[in-house]
């Protein structure tokens, strides 16, 4: 904990620095690779989609102990009560999980009675579920109609609070987010049910919070810097990023613990259900929504803002400024807004040099 | 916020379907191809499925509606352990029967107040002189008190219905109080036998034969005012073809009795709806019921007699019957889940604010027992529901809360690196971390916002809870937290740089000489 504490110090007064901006292609590289492999994968496998889209019906039997022959003999028991089960699957190891297609309610009432009746259970605690083929697509157009009016107004408020660049570079890194947690979905096979839709939802909500926080550093470190030819735009924003990694760490950590123990308690105690597809969703999201607010959103916002004619010219004063004044680099750097990257010599740089850039301000 | 837990309330939060085990069904009225559905039919198909689902005698039992338009979704969530037939009931037009009158017993005397509509036929109006209701008074028996004769509980179940009229019926009938019985309720009406039965306001009781006509024999039903324009508001029927012929054999033989077996009752789900004697033979299939309707009373006869109570279909687009013992493993797994992730967040942040992660904490602790208050009040105020993935909310927005503390930490701790003392990088830090923090939580309300109104079922659930905790995480820390932090500020110890204060200046990389002094 101390050592994150101490890094965090290095971090904000630009002792140790990681060149994030700099290294924006090896990010997109990576996060390209993500989305192709999603792409691909949701092309290929598709999702596999819950019966709340699909419609059908559903039947969940509780057992003591559920095992193979429990499988055969709900299948035998669904044959014979004139039904064709589509698949039939043993859930957290005590309860088996039946799925037909859709079934009337007469039909369904004797198949529950039967299985029932099979299973020597109480009927009442048979859990049914019975979905019309419209729901599902409902529940989509819902959520969509919903995404779309979100990504509207939340393009507005950032493009108020914060400039349309950012609320671009927001979103880009939102669809990169989804794109992802989705291709997650068709890589696992997990089943994408109306929690899991909901799981997305948040992701949307989170991921723009956690960018939201880490522009409002960006916005505060790159005011005012065009009066002076200290630090080039990509500069001062690598920098905010680095003063606020320590927080995008201890808030992933905070926020990842919850739903992790979502994730181990339900399918330690529960098996499939509700809590676990959303967790899973919300896990998988969280981490890549971290991962984006640093890694894509910030770089690809400094790449559509160093083409801005102000910034292009800062960069020629920055430029000229350090060739100009070498001796700059001797001075031990200001702790000040905008501190440019300067890479330092001590024992800290040696646990983190992996992953921290070398490269010295010039 | 003490009033909340005023003694004779109930002190938990009001669980949803999936924790406490129930059957939820979700119905969607299906209106055919460019029509649109009136608010007033979908009220009126509300209604009649409230009643219903009242029938059923389950506790809190609920109906919704959500959406509007074309799109507008009927939601019935029903308790407990129930039967596994309630989804038929609940779909189920309802059975619409015209049976002749063997007895009438006005149990009350108020009741003899209203008049008894007459049918007659409408292609000869000017037959049925204008003035065709006849008073109840003068043509039913004299009104008898309630029989107080003990019965057994047997006999009130409804239906009370036999295939013959005489004995055991009579008694039946003689014993049957409308005002204490769940006929009301409605019951499945088997039109080949005779049947007992009340008036909808459970004023007068009827024996009735078996029906002459049933629902499906009606074409169509209108509500008018008379072309004479004398009279109230009155109910034009058309029958179908074969309808015509059986109204005309129904009506031939009931016209030539004596009152009150000249009426006819118009039987809704075993509920007599309106009881209208018979002036004539009706020969040509159209026939109008007039009395001293309402305009409202005659719609919504019209209505009955055309649909048979539910204005539209109903299509059935899900079914959720989830048992009581898992609904509560559920929950047990959901408290246990945000125990234990509680817990984990606590050490985290003990472990590395220290003395600042313990205000994280008790802010944590503040703002879950805010939540928890609120979601009682809510709970008894406008019949909020926890849900499973209202839980699951909770637990995704303890990150959320602890992301403004964390927020607000780090400020702190990047004012004292830039040099300044404890108090000013309190409150400096403070109104730096006090926009990013508002920012960030607008994105979250404005998330839980849109997917609360574009949405239905559980996901509305989740994004209210999530839109709650949000505005709580808010209160929390501009109210609770800020102040904590400014008191602990202010104590001789965190100003001591103690490595356990998790605001030492040593620790946070500050020397003596960038040390400013202000």
């Amino acid at each position: 904990m101390a050592g994150l504490s101490q890094l965090g110090n290095s971090l904000y007064r630009g002792d140790v620095s990681y060149n994030i901006v700099g290294r924006r292609k090896a990010w997109y590289l990576v996060s390209a690779i993500l989305i192709i492999l999603s792409i691909a994968t949701l092309g290929v496998r598709g999702l596999n989609l819950g019966i709340e889209f699909k419609g059908g019906a559903e039947f969940s039997v509780p057992l003591t102990v559920a095992n193979d022959e429990s499988v055969s003999q709900a299948r035998e028991t669904v044959l014979a009560a004139g039904e064709t089960p589509s698949t039939v699957t043993i859930i957290g190891g005590d309860t088996i999980r039946i799925q037909t297609p859709a079934l009337s309610t007469e039909a369904s009432n004797a198949l529950s009675a039967a299985l029932a009746d099979s299973f020597a259970v109480e009927e009442a605690n048979i859990k049914v579920q019975l979905v019309g083929p419209s729901w599902g697509d409902e529940v989509t157009q819902n959520a969509l109609r919903a995404l779309l009016v979100f990504l509207v107004l939340v393009a507005i408020f950032l493009s108020i609070y914060f400039e349309w660049q950012m609320a671009i570079a927001a979103l880009a890194a939102l669809a990169h987010d989804v794109l992802i947690t989705v291709g997650i979905y068709a890589l696992s096979g997990f089943e994408v049910t109306p929690a899991s839709v909901i799981g997305f939802l948040t992701i949307l909500g989170y991921s723009l919070y956690d960018t939201v926080v880490v522009f409002d550093k960006v916005k505060e470190n790159t005011k005012g810097i065009h009066g002076g030819s200290r630090t080039t735009y990509s500069e001062a924003a690598n920098l905010a990023l680095n003063q606020t990694l320590v927080r995008s760490i201890n808030t992933s950590v905070v926020a990842l613990l919850p739903v992790l123990s979502i994730l181990v308690v339900g399918v330690s105690l529960l098996g499939v259900g509700t809590l676990n597809d959303l967790a899973l969703a919300l896990f998988v999201g969280m981490l890549v929504g971290t991962y984006s607010s640093i890694f894509v959103a910030t770089p690809f916002l400094c790449q559509m803002k160093e083409r801005a004619a102000e910034n292009i010219a800062l960069a020629k004063r920055v430029q000229a400024r350090r060739k100009g004044g070498d001796a700059a680099n001797d001075v031990k750097p200001e702790i000040s807004i905008g501190a440019p990257i300067v890479s330092s010599a001590g024992p800290r740089q040696q646990r983190v040099k992996k992953t921290r850039s070398g490269r010295s301000g010039k | 916020m003490i009033w909340t837990f005023l003694p004779g309330e109930r002190h938990t939060p009001k669980l949803g379907l999936d924790l406490r085990g129930g059957t939820q069904v979700i119905l969607s009225p299906s209106v055919a191809v460019g029509e649109t559905l009136t608010p007033d039919q979908l009220n009126q198909t509300v209604a009649i499925i409230r009643q219903r689902v009242d029938g059923f005698g389950v506790a809190e039992s609920e109906v919704t509606i959500q959406g509007t338009g074309n799109g507008a979704k009927i939601i019935v969530t029903i308790p407990g352990e129930t039967s596994r037939t309630v989804v038929d009931q609940l779909k189920t037009t309802a059975q619409l029967n015209f049976r002749p009158v063997l007895a009438i017993d006005f149990g009350s005397p108020q009741a003899s107040a209203s008049p008894t509509p007459s049918v007659s036929d409408s292609a000869s109006p000017s037959t049925s002189p204008s003035g065709s209701a006849t008073p109840a008074a003068s043509t039913t028996p004299e009104p008898t008190p309630s029989p107080s004769v003990s019965v057994a509980p047997e006999l009130l179940v409804p239906p009370i219905q036999s295939p013959d009229g005489s004995g055991d019926f009579a008694d039946r009938f003689a014993a049957l109080d409308c005002a204490t019985s769940d006929i009301l309720n409605g019951a499945t009406d088997d039109p080949a036998q005779y049947l007992i039965s009340c008036e909808k306001d459970g004023s007068v009781k009827y024996a009735l034969a078996p029906a002459d006509l049933v629902g499906t024999d009606i074409e169509s039903a209108t509500a008018g005012l008379p072309q004479q324009g004398a009279g109230g508001w009155q109910v034009d029927l058309q029958m179908t073809t074969d309808g015509a012929k059986k109204f005309a054999d129904s009506t031939t033989k009931l016209s030539a009795l004596e009152s009150p077996n000249d009426q006819f009752a118009i039987v809704l789900d075993g509920v007599v709806i309106s009881a209208p004697s018979v002036n004539e033979p009706i020969l040509g299939g159209s026939a109008v019921i007039s009395g001293s309707f309402t305009a409202d009373e005659a719609r919504a006869l019209a209505q009955v007699l055309k649909y048979g109570a539910l204005p539209v279909g109903l299509e059935v687009d899900e079914v959720q019957q989830i048992s009581p013992t898992l609904g509560n493993d559920q929950l047990q797994a959901g408290l246990i889940a945000g125990g234990f992730g509680l817990l984990l967040v606590v050490i985290y942040l003990l472990l590395y604010y220290r003395a600042l992660g313990v205000i994280a904490v008790v802010s944590l602790v503040a703002a879950a027992i805010m939540t928890y208050l609120v979601f009682v009040i809510l709970g008894r105020g406008i019949g909020f529901t926890l849900t499973l993935s209202g839980v699951a909310g909770a637990i995704v927005a303890i990150g959320i809360t602890a992301d403004s503390f964390i927020i607000y930490f780090e400020r702190i701790r990047d004012e004292i690196r830039e040099g300044k003392r404890l108090r000013v990088a309190i409150d400096q830090g403070w109104i730096r971390a006090r926009r990013t923090i508002l920012a960030a939580d607008f994105v979250s309300l404005l998330s839980a916002a849109i997917l609360y109104y574009l949405s239905v079922g559980s996901v509305r659930g989740f994004a209210f809870t999530l839109g709650l905790i949000t505005f709580v995480d808010i209160a929390v820390a501009f109210l609770f937290t800020r102040s904590l932090v400014t008191k602990l500020g202010n104590s001789k110890w965190m100003n001591s740089g103690s490595a356990w204060t998790g605001v030492s200046p040593t620790r946070l990389g500050v020397t003596s000489s960038t040390s400013e002094v202000n």
